[in-house]
């Protein structure tokens, strides 16, 4: 029977068929398994990233507190009010509202209103009350973004100390810019689904990501000295028509910055406005220039020639060297021949015999010439790389300025009676401080700063600095005898106007010429401690280019006077002296 | 009396006749939920663009809707038109729908999509393809073709004519409409049938064989060499294929968001009309890559629920076949399930990027009209041989 035959070849060829697709049918099922199982978390999380938009949520920077708690850096929140066009429904009510609420022109809100875009921005910078109230009419279409901004409270306060921030809430230069990793928190996010043109997807609702927020920081810097030290800065730097005045406030043990005062000082609020009369039409580039002129912290990004101040570095290591004692007698005839140089003193007469304690009084040029040359080039080096002045001082703040030193194989006995006493060389004021303090303080080289604790949004510690410190760059007797001296310049020498009634003060003053000579430009300073025996405070005040008087005993230790007189019954120092 | 007796006898007997013929209600039921499970997933996968296009998101439900209708009422009457009514046709039908090819190029040509595939019918608005006319064309052709030179099938002259008689319209397809997946389709369902009708097995493992081999042939040639800007567009999507994702922009694009949907669905999906897919990322949802979307909202337990359907499809299909009175309605039948079997293959094939993407639709699930209606006119035709068999005769 063919006819039968046929069909059942054709049902068996049928059936072949059949299984046949059925068997690629499975396969492809297969292929999906493998897409849909194995390769799911690949492929969603690609197409999450291709549907998800994203909005950060900025995050609080941590403030800055003082010794004190108190707040010197802050965060206040302002608005930002937006429209988007495709969901306002009453675009005249919000206009209307718009117009009232932030005080603008019908025309300017009418235009982004209707604007045909996906957000347009109507004001930023609004203060959260406003925002607040806008919020409260809840008019679709109308939009309240949170955002912080960085308040400082004080102004001015120690503006080149505590720094800015700029738009990303980064730091820009200070404190600011060195904690930033501790400051600046984490932003948060807000994750909204859209569709492959951008519009978000009402119904898939949003996602957020919390920010977290940043550690608060404490310094050591005390609001009521530095309050202090900035209205003496000023009032120096108006009585002597000054160009600027630096006065820095430390604790000698261990090298907690106090206050830290460079005026003028600019408005930490504002701090991309120039002084008045800074001239006008100036290039991005002048502006630039100037702005960071104006934001220069003298204390440590500039260095100057210290001059007679340094001489307690000559005579700390003079003593610590065996080389003189504080009675060893030096005769000064007004001058000192180093090979064919005559080196003058700054009393032409001359000071006649003396001790070596009343050549520091009297600051004594060829005296501590001598005590120079007795030391000799290579010991006296080893002093100045000893006691640090090579290194910077490490201090917690960006762009700190190092030593202008000659370089030892070309200094003969010239570049080394300069030395002597605070000429031909150049440093940092936080250099001087930082290496006067590890003198009188039994010699223990400290490391300047800022940072004490950090501690996050809860209050819990998250991490205390601590600072290196280098022991016996002189000995204690040394130190002892140092302190000694000192006292004495301020007792009876040079330093006699940095004396306060009730307390034993020790310290130096510096009246040096700067650059180029001749040109009757003056740097009064004057440094100052106390109590002499057992030092809790260590200040300098350097007046810069002051008119008139231009002696750093008549200039610049009267600052420090008034500065001590407020603060050491401040800092509960006892009277002893 | 007697004659009334006996014209109640003849009556019953014709009724008892008819009643114990066999009408295939599994298969309808089959294709009647495919079709609306094809509504359901063409407004989700459509809605939200439709909206944005034509400010309606039932639009293109609406349209689908019509269609389906339609394309139930032309099923209805292929069922109840005896199969072997177009026998005679078959002739004339195949040399229609291979001119009809050509009619592309006349003014009643319509450009849809950058291709000229579709010919207006005058005075009415609607469009067809000619190539799903000349799908329907072969298989009756075929099917009549292989009965009529019965014995003559096993010799290997017999088999080369029946091939060369199935490849004209596969190369017009390809080459007038420029439309490859059609071509392929058309001579994928002329070789099924073509299997089934001769009793030879060796022949065509060695065809299978040879056309294997000049496919791996010409996709090495792809890869590894230059020539594929000769190739134009086709020798592209090969490389998108291969790397989609390097191709992310153009080529590979359509088929980088089917994988992320499919991918994104895992195995329980994100729910009913919850694709973010369907929202612009991958073009025209509603069209060929429908199952992507399917895979996206229902997940893996969606996606295996639809192939059982359509491998239940077959397997009512192969049981028709199987039974059908003669060979003629057997072979038409086979024609219809190579029709269904390769499209849908094909067609979730590209969908997962097992092979280069090729316009491909999923039947009664993918958006069109012209693509229903000549469906439902085959399923009409399986119909109508299935209502041919008598119950006792059923295996």
């Amino acid at each position: 029977m063919p006819e039968t035959h046929n069909k059942i070849v054709h049902r068996k060829k049928i059936l072949t068929v059949f299984l046949g697709c059925s068997l690629v049918l499975v396969g492809l099922f297969v292929r999906l398994v493998y897409l849909m199982v194995w390769e799911a978390d690949y492929y969603a999380e690609k197409a999450t990233q291709l549907h998800e938009r994203e909005r950060s949520i900025k995050a609080a920077r941590g403030r800055i507190l003082d010794c004190n708690g108190e707040v010197l850096a802050d965060n206040r929140t302002v608005c930002t009010i937006s429209v988007i066009h495709n969901q306002i429904e009453d675009p005249e009510a919000v206009i209307a509202m718009l117009c009232q609420e932030l005080n603008l022109s019908e025309e300017y809100v009418r235009k982004r209103v209707e604007k045909y875009s996906s957000m347009e921005r109507v004001k930023s910078n609004v203060d959260k009350s406003i925002g607040d109230k806008i919020r409260e009419y809840e008019m679709p279409g109308v939009k309240v973004d949170e955002d912080y901004k960085r308040y400082y409270p004080y102004g001015e306060l120690a503006s080149k100390v505590l720094g800015f921030t700029g738009g990303d809430n980064q730091g820009i230069i200070g404190l600011e810019v060195i904690y930033e990793k501790y400051l600046q928190g984490e932003p948060g996010k807000i994750l909204t689904m859209t569709d492959a043109k951008g519009i978000e997807v009402e119904a898939a609702g949003e996602r957020r990501i919390e920010p977290i927020n940043g550690n608060d920081l404490y310094i050591s810097l005390d609001r009521n000295i530095q309050t202090y030290a900035t209205q003496l800065a000023y009032q120096a730097m108006e009585t002597k028509q000054a160009e600027g005045v630096s006065i820095l406030v430390m604790n000698p043990q261990n090298g907690e910055i106090y206050a830290m005062v460079n005026v003028p000082e600019f408005d930490l609020n504002d701090p991309y406005t120039l002084p008045e009369g800074s001239g006008e039409k100036l290039t991005s580039q002048e502006q630039q220039d100037l702005l960071n002129q104006m934001w220069r912290n003298g204390c440590i990004n500039d260095t100057y020639e210290p001059g007679s101040t340094f001489k307690i570095i000559t005579a700390a290591a003079g003593l610590e060297q065996g080389v003189i004692t504080p009675q060893s007698q030096f005769s000064c005839p007004g001058f000192i021949m180093v090979e064919d140089r005559k080196i003058r003193c700054h009393k032409v007469a001359g000071h006649g015999g003396q001790d070596f304690t009343h050549c520091m009084m009297n600051s004594c040029n060829p005296a501590l010439i001598s005590v120079g040359l007795l030391l000799g080039v290579d010991t006296y080096y080893g002093y100045f790389d000893r006691f640090g002045l090579l290194t910077k001082t490490g201090v917690d703040l960006p762009g700190e300025a190092g030593t202008i030193m000659h370089n030892k194989d070309n200094m003969g006995l010239v570049e080394l009676a300069t030395v002597s006493f605070g000429q031909s060389f150049q440093i940092t004021p936080i250099q001087l401080v930082t290496t006067v303090s590890s003198i009188i303080n039994g010699g223990r080289r400290i490391t300047p700063h800022f940072g004490v604790k950090v501690v996050d949004a809860q209050g819990d510690l998250v991490e205390s600095f601590a600072y290196p410190a280098t022991g016996n760059i002189v000995s204690e007797g040394t130190s002892a005898t140092m302190r000694e001296i000192l006292e004495m310049v301020v007792k009876e020498g040079s330093g006699k106007n940095g004396k306060v009634e009730g307390y034993r003060v020790g310290g130096k003053t510096a009246t040096s010429q700067t650059l180029p000579r001749g040109s009757g430009r003056y740097i009064s300073s004057f440094i100052g401690f106390a109590p002499a025996d057992d030092p809790q405070v260590i200040a300098v005040a350097i007046v810069n280019t002051p008119q008139g008087i231009y002696y750093g005993g008549q200039v610049a230790a009267p600052i420090i006077r008034q500065l001590f007189e407020n603060i050491l019954p401040y800092m509960g120092i006892e009277q002893t002296g | 009396m007697a004659d009334r007796s006996r014209g109640s006898r003849d009556r019953r007997k014709k009724k008892k006749e008819q009643t114990e013929y066999f009408f295939d209600y599994s298969l309808l039921f089959i294709v009647l939920f495919l079709m609306g499970f094809g509504l359901v997933m063409i407004y989700s996968a459509s809605s939200y663009e439709a909206q944005q296009d034509f400010g309606s998101g039932t639009y293109y439900l609406r349209r689908q809707l019509i269609a389906d209708i339609l394309g139930l009422v032309v099923m209805i009457v292929m069922a109840n038109i005896p199969y072997r009514f177009w026998r005679r046709f078959t002739t004339l039908a195949y040399f229609v729908s291979f001119g009809l090819i050509f009619m592309v190029l006349t003014p009643l040509g319509v450009s849809s999509h950058g291709a000229k595939r579709w010919v207006g019918i005058p005075g009415t608005g609607f469009n067809v393809q000619p190539a799903e006319v000349a799908k329907v064309c072969m298989i009756l052709f075929l099917a009549n073709m292989v009965c009529l030179m019965g014995k003559k099938l096993r010799t290997a002259k017999g088999l080369t004519v029946l091939i060369v008689l199935s490849l004209p319209h596969s190369l017009a397809v390809w080459k007038v409409t420029e439309n490859l997946s059609s071509a392929i389709i058309i001579l994928g369902i002329a070789m099924l049938m073509i299997f089934v009708a001769t009793p030879d097995y060796k022949r065509f493992v060695i065809m299978g064989l040879i056309a294997s081999a000049l496919i791996l042939g010409i996709v090495w040639a792809i890869f590894n060499t230059s020539i594929v800007e000769k190739l134009g567009f086709r020798g592209g999507r090969i490389l998108a294929w291969r790397d989609p994702e390097a191709y992310a922009q153009d080529k590979g694009f359509q088929t980088l968001q089917a994988l992320y949907a499919i991918g994104s669905g895992g195995i329980w999906g994100k729910g009913l009309g919850q694709s973010m897919q369907k929202l612009d990322f991958i073009p025209e949802a509603q069209n060929d890559m429908i199952f992507s979307i399917i895979c996206e909202e229902l997940g893996l337990f969606g996606a295996i629920a639809i192939i059982l359907m359509f491998i239940m499809l077959l397997w009512r299909m192969m049981i028709v076949a199987n039974n059908a009175p003669d060979l003629f309605g057997a072979l038409l039948v086979v024609g219809v399930m190579g029709h269904i079997a390769i499209q849908v293959i094909l067609n979730i094939a590209v969908v997962t990027n097992t092979i280069p993407n090729t316009g491909i639709s999923l039947p009664f699930i993918s958006y069109g009209g012209s693509s229903v209606l000549f469906l439902m006119m085959e399923i009409g035709l399986v119909l109508s041989v299935a209502r041919r068999i008598q119950l006792r005769e059923l295996v």
